[in-house]
């Protein structure tokens, strides 16, 4: 079953398009990897799937929901309910910085799914234990470091039981040494099957951790195929060149 | 001089109700204010944008003469200098209160809305639990300013005639030939914006615990 499906997708700012013309499918159980040089529109796509941008054209489809229809997005209440089973995690983290570690994680299942507070609590909980920061419930974002603050917002995204996980260069914003931590994490949400795309620049984690991987340069796809492959044998120039100028390996 | 002190006493009190009315009624209707000013319909936020100009571009005296006197022209309605004082203040206020809400709002990172979005929080959610709160903290500083000008401000109460505590001061001292009273009531006004220092410290320190 695919759970996000995007056909023709466009996006302009103005008169400068940014997305044209995209269209790929993301499986469950898959991890898909899209990469490519800066300002390709990597991200501006994966803001478009959960409506942080307008997309100008296409369809998405999320777990069999049309969100967007034409470059139209769907109702108000249709959209929401359909991004209910995305997650997103950000590259600078966005927690909420007046809130304890515990009720970053906490809220949003009290306030959007009605969970109850000891439910709640109990799903919190196990998610800090299993992204090892069993001891942080109490403390503020800013007590955290880099790394820390970004397994809390995995942790926060993976509270609300999202179908797919969408991630936006969760390592760009950290110092080098602490990008390890969290695809360490991302590499056990993928051991567990958790549904993933990740907009990344680790060539080396792409390769060893996706099913899939995809180029995009200038808003089209250059190249799509095992990632395994694409990152080892790419067929495109663009790719290989690319490529070329990554460190082959890379941290991960 | 027992006389004077308790007169002052009394005028004293008409300046802490002008304060806390003024600040009871200000601070909240600041909000929608401060939210028509950012509102997405130029229907609406160029008609709070005209009255912030107007209120923040005119002195406060004139626009306490203005709403004790238009009734009065206009309709030959007049009605009680308390009320028109409070209508007066509270309506300057919002408008500088307003800013100072929209400066804090608008300081709050778009990722935060992001985040709040992607989570699924409806937009009342975000803008009370998420946004809001964060921008207390952030203008608390702002704020103070405001508040201490208030109490200042309360002297310009006595243009239509009301009898707060600077009025006091400047009639004693007039019948009394010496400059004692109004000396007296600097010291009150001094105290009382000590108080007012003290309790946003307080409040800036509570709200510490996070950054």
């Amino acid at each position: 079953m695919d759970v996000v499906t995007v056909e023709h997708l466009s996006k302009s700012f103005g008169d400068v398009r940014v997305i044209s013309d995209i269209s790929f499918s993301v499986h469950q159980g898959e991890v898909l990897a899209i990469i490519g040089p800066s300002g390709s529109g990597k991200s501006t796509l994966l803001r478009a799937i959960t409506h942080l941008e307008a997309a100008t054209g296409g369809t998405i489809d999320i777990c069999g929901t049309r969100i967007l229809d034409g470059g139209v997005y769907a109702d108000a209440a249709i959209l929401r309910g359909a991004l209910l089973k995305v997650g997103l995690v950000f590259q600078d983290f966005n927690l909420f910085p007046h809130f304890s570690v515990l009720r970053n994680i906490t809220e949003a299942q009290e306030r959007v799914l009605r969970r109850g507070k000891a439910e709640a609590r109990d799903v919190a909980l196990a998610l800090l234990e299993k992204m090892g920061l069993a001891g942080k419930a109490a403390a503020y974002p800013c007590e955290l470091s880099g790394g820390q603050k970004q397994r809390v917002s995995i942790a926060r995204a993976l509270a609300l039981d999202p179908q797919v996980l969408l991630f936006d260069e969760p390592t760009s914003a950290l110092d080098p040494e602490l990008t390890g931590e969290i695809l360490k994490v991302i590499r056990a949400l993928a051991a567990e099957k958790m549904t993933m795309v990740v907009v990344t620049h680790e060539m080396g984690f792409a390769r060893d951790v996706a099913d899939r991987a995809m180029l995009i340069d200038a808003g089209v796809i250059v190249e799509e195929g095992p990632a395994r492959e694409l990152i080892d044998n790419p067929k495109n120039e663009r790719t290989q060149a690319f490529l070329k100028r990554f460190s082959r390996g890379g941290p991960a | 001089m027992v006389k004077m002190l308790g007169a002052m006493l009394e005028g004293s009190l008409v300046s802490l109700e002008i304060f806390f009315l003024t600040l009871a009624f200000a601070l909240p209707l600041a909000l929608p204010v401060a939210l028509g000013r950012m509102s997405a319909s130029r229907w609406i936020r160029a008609p709070v944008h005209v009255y912030s100009l107007v209120m923040r571009g005119t002195p406060l005296i004139l626009q306490i003469i203005f709403v004790y006197f238009a009734p009065y022209y206009l309709f030959e309605a007049s009605y009680d200098r308390f009320t028109a004082v409070i209508v007066a203040f509270t309506i300057n206020y919002v408008a500088y209160f307003a800013e100072i809400y929209r400066g804090g709002i608008q300081s709050i990172p778009k990722g935060q809305h992001e985040a709040a979005k992607v989570l699924g929080f409806t937009r009342a959610d975000t803008f009370f639990r998420i946004v809001l709160p964060q921008v207390v903290k952030r203008i608390l500083p702002a704020s103070a300013n405001e508040v201490i000008t208030l109490v200042k401000d309360t002297a310009l109460a006595q243009t239509i005639g009301v009898a707060e505590l600077f009025r006091v001061a400047q009639n004693a001292s007039a019948r009394q030939f010496s400059t004692t009273p109004i000396f007296i009531a600097g010291a009150f006004y001094f105290v009382m914006n000590w108080a007012v220092s003290e309790l946003f410290l307080r409040l800036e320190r509570k709200l510490a615990y996070y950054s």
